[in-house]
């Protein structure tokens, strides 16, 4: 098969980028979408040109490298898949393919289809952790926990950080991520004692990295390639409700 | 040269708790005085980042990822093994110590395989206090699956994504200390070069991949924990950006390799399609649970699967091993459908691949139970290949999955380089000839949580508490004189042909020659076809783009000469290596059955290499392998 490919080109986040034209041919259907480009990458580093800076690494939908929005989505058409998941069996012979990285305030372009999703580390290093010392853990079934909350912060933990709900997001908001990562910890019995500062301090550092408010439309989940579900939004806006007003009670030191 | 392993004295039971209670210490006021460098962010370097940053260290950890959490160990699907015996089927740290040096096939040190085993249950408690979110039973307890190479339930995981549940786990761990300012943390910083002052390691060059930059850092101690080397063979189960360089840059500049030809090929993985593929996906050992793995009876069988019936269908790994049946060790199970396909009784398309079917599993236990256990790899499967594999039987092949040689380093997890510290897949130490599944989260976070931290002030207790050395000592200027030059090298080369395809041409000479099987005039053939295609990459390679911006070609390109060297090494090395072990299987040292024939007269050692210079032989050290608890016996799992 044959595809058109128009892709975004930006030497870096101070200059301003715009789309070139390439053709891929005499494509495999199985191949996966970034097998394609590489393809492409090889015709262009032959031809002396300049190949098309990507994210990728694991290529197995698990690291949160790759990025790309095909076609205006993110992670390309398939649900549930990350872009390195999606196969050129998804597209049609002759069909025109626009290709553009992640894009949003907090993510700064740093090449091509290559953004910058550290903002993602910040927030984590506000309170996306347990405070456990290396060495002061009690015997692992010393804390019992119910397969059904154990299976539902699973879920929340399946996020992948590849940061496709932000840009799926017409506000650009990082709540899914959020939600996922304050929700796994807050689930569990052993994220309750820290279980409100996370939340506030989570979201603090979410606002503060530009991330826009989200509207509840929901689009994130959908582009989301592990399905996380918005039903984490809810609760991360109820934990956080829960937080801010027990601070307003909270005893002061005498 | 001596390789000293430090092996304590005493019981083997008693070595670790000795050395821990008669071992130096460095006093809390004095630890922020010393900075230690952490090369690589995955289980084992953020394990020990974390932990050496809360205890006060002076902490600056480096990755090429653009975040910590992106580093390889996240890819492992199946589990982690921990000598808990919350089964109450019989297990032991001593069974699981048992089970890994037999794995190993008798080519890992004893004591440090029993510390292995001794700090597993430790992991499992850190994991579940950080908030890993472990598969449970209804009751609450933690659920445990079988693996390969042992007759306990002793793997514990989170769905298929087992890796990924401890690296987060981990890198929170890491990101509470960053965020307390005890660690900090260099992303998109690429290691190039190490630095030695007066025969120490004390700092490291690094390119910044975005912006090109190079940099000198210095510190006390530098510790890598950078991963394995699969790439080398290009087509792999690692990650596309997974390298060898930290680990090689290190070996040139004196620290010992030791067992390169020690490498694990994994039974089963998703066959290769095409000429384009640009890396291979893992079907987890664990599908070996309720998977049965067959070929079909007659040659050239071109039915399909569900069309041949079950008289005519060879299930050989339980024909062949019968106590073990299809939860064989890796290297074995491999070997059997390499000899099945070779056979011509493959299948697929090309030929080259076995069915694990699940009908019999999904009869017995309904297809919900098996969507449970497995339904996210099941999905993985229809998404790379379009098929169903609750329909039809999974198509698998062996793919190059783990290295189990690496840095030489003593129970200290030192290299012989005083101040460089080792640890994980990038260190020899733990695995010997052939790693058991579920092992290496367990090592890597074993090192860097519970093992670097006791003894890496063995080391620092002994170094002044000055401050580390200058950056601008000729050694650092020198090391980034290095980078520059290669860096330019490359970039004003100006050939025809692209890294990538010297890179799949490396491939290609590897899996022929140094692959699943070996022969002596294979891999003399190899040693002679690699300098050649070297010779020809300094010729004719064509690098585009700038040194100033992220360039994925150039970094590619560094890692493609570290991955020709080290791939010429790992010929050598199985070449010296005249018996078959684990992994290393000889075609000349095999049993009338075709099982693997060790010689542990002759080669019951450790294979350390010292590099000599640019265009000379390197040298190949010894350190023998002494069993005090277990007995060499031919490994069996019949």
């Amino acid at each position: 098969m044959n595809v058109k490919l128009r892709v975004w080109r930006q030497k870096n986040n101070d200059t301003e980028g715009s789309f070139a034209d390439y053709e891929a041919k005499d494509l495999n259907p199985n191949m996966s979408f970034l097998e394609m480009l590489d393809v492409v990458n090889e015709d262009l580093t032959n031809s002396g040109g300049d190949p098309i800076a990507f994210a990728h690494d694991c290529r197995e939908g698990i690291c949160g490298t790759c990025s790309c929005m095909i076609d205006g989505k993110a992670h390309g058409p398939e649900t549930g898949v990350a872009t390195c998941q999606t196969y050129m069996r998804s597209f049609k012979d002759g069909d025109t393919i626009t290709v553009e990285p992640f894009k949003a305030a907090a993510f700064p372009i740093i090449k091509d289809l290559v953004s910058d999703r550290q903002a993602f580390d910040k927030i984590q290093q506000a309170g996306g952790f347990i405070s456990v010392r290396t060495g002061a853990a009690p015997d692992a079934n010393a804390i019992p926990i119910g397969k059904d909350v154990a299976d539902l912060a699973m879920d929340a933990a399946s996020c992948i950080g590849c940061g496709a709900c932000v840009a799926a997001c017409k506000n650009s908001s990082a709540m899914l991520f959020v939600a996922a990562k304050a929700g796994q910890l807050n689930l569990l019995p052993q994220g309750q004692p820290e279980k409100d500062s996370r939340v506030l301090n989570m979201v603090a550092s979410m606002d503060e990295a530009g991330f826009g408010n989200c509207t509840n439309q929901y689009e994130c989940s959908a582009a989301c390639p592990k399905l996380i579900s918005e039903e984490f939004i809810s609760k991360l806006n109820r934990d956080y409700m829960v937080a801010s007003v027990k601070t307003l009670f909270k005893a002061k030191a005498l | 040269m001596i390789l000293d392993s430090k092996i304590p004295e005493g019981p083997l039971v008693e070595k670790w708790k000795n050395h821990i209670a008669h071992g130096k210490l460095v006093n809390p006021a004095n630890k922020r005085k010393y900075e230690i460098i952490i090369v690589g962010s995955g289980l084992a370097g953020a394990s020990a980042a974390a932990t050496l940053g809360e205890l006060g260290y002076n902490v600056k950890c480096f990755s090429f990822h653009d975040s910590p959490r992106r580093a390889h160990s996240i890819a492992a699907q199946g589990g982690i093994n921990a000598a808990k015996n919350y089964q109450n089927d019989g297990d032991s740290v001593y069974r699981l110590f048992y089970d890994t040096i037999k794995g190993g096939d008798y080519r890992s040190r004893e004591a440090n395989v029993y510390r292995l085993a001794e700090v597993s249950e430790n992991i499992i408690d850190q994991c579940a206090a950080q908030g890993v979110p472990f598969a449970r039973e209804y009751g609450g307890t933690l659920s445990n699956r079988s693996f390969g190479g042992a007759q306990v339930s002793r793997t514990f995981y989170a769905r298929g994504q087992t890796g990924q549940q401890l690296l987060l786990g981990a890198y929170s761990s890491l990101s509470r200390q960053i965020g307390l300012g005890t660690v900090e943390m260099f992303c998109n910083q690429e290691m190039l070069e190490l630095v030695i002052v007066d025969g120490e390691a004390k700092g490291i060059i690094t390119r910044n991949v975005n912006t090109g930059e190079v940099q000198r850092h210095s510190a006390h101690a530098v510790v890598l924990g950078t991963g394995g080397y699969g790439n080398v063979f290009n087509l792999s189960t690692y990650a596309r950006n997974s390298n060898a360089t930290a680990a090689w840059r290190a070996y040139r500049k004196g620290a010992t390799f030791a067992n390169p030809c020690y490498t694990q090929i994994h039974p089963t993985c998703i066959p290769v399609s095409g000429d384009y593929q640009s890396k291979l996906t893992l079907m987890s050992e664990s599908l070996r649970n309720d998977g049965r793995i067959w070929a079909p009876k007659k040659v050239g069988d071109k039915r399909q699967p569900n069309e041949i019936p079950e008289d005519e269908r060879d299930y050989y790994l339980e024909r062949k091993y019968p106590s073990f049946g299809n939860l064989a060790p890796r290297d074995i199970s491999s070997r059997a459908a390499k000899e099945a396909c070779d056979e011509g009784r493959g299948v697929g398309e090309t030929g080259l691949g076995v069915y694990l079917d699940f009908s019999d599993a999904i009869e017995r236990l309904g297809e919900d139970t098996i969507r449970e256990r497995y339904g996210n790899l099941f999905d993985i499967y229809k998404e790379i290949t379009n098929e169903s594999a609750y329909e039809t039987p999974m198509r698998i092949y062996p793919a190059v999955h783990y290295t189990m040689g690496g840095l030489w380093v003593d129970y200290n997890l030192m290299s012989n380089l005083p101040g460089l510290f080792v640890m994980g897949e990038a260190n020899f130490s733990d695995h010997g000839a052939n790693r058991l599944g579920a092992s290496a989260l367990m090592q890597g976070l074993a090192d860097g949580y519970f093992v670097l931290p006791y003894t890496i002030p063995h080391y620092l207790a002994d170094v002044p508490r000055d401050p580390a050395p200058s950056i601008d000592l000729p050694e650092f200027l020198e090391a980034e004189n290095e980078v520059k030059e290669r860096t330019n090298k490359l970039l004003t080369n100006n050939g025809t042909q692209s890294v990538k395809s010297f890179h799949k041409r490396l491939g290609e000479i590897m899996w022929d020659h140094c692959g699943m099987s070996r022969t002596k005039e294979g891999l003399e053939k190899a040693i002679e076809l690699i300098p050649q295609l070297r010779a020809e990459f300094w010729k004719d390679v064509r690098v585009p783009g700038e040194g100033k911006e992220l360039n994925q070609a150039l970094e590619q390109a560094g890692r493609v000469i570290d991955f020709m060297e080290l791939g010429e090494l790992m010929c050598r090395d199985a070449l010296a290596r005249e018996e078959s072990c684990g992994g290393h299987f000889r075609s000349e040292h095999q049993h009338p059955d075709g099982e693997a024939r060790r010689d542990d007269e002759k080669f019951a050692h450790v294979a350390a290499w010292e590099f000599k210079g640019e265009s000379e032989m390197p040298e190949r050290h010894v350190e023998p392998l002494i069993y005090e608890e277990t007995k060499f016996t031919t490994r069996s799992y019949k």
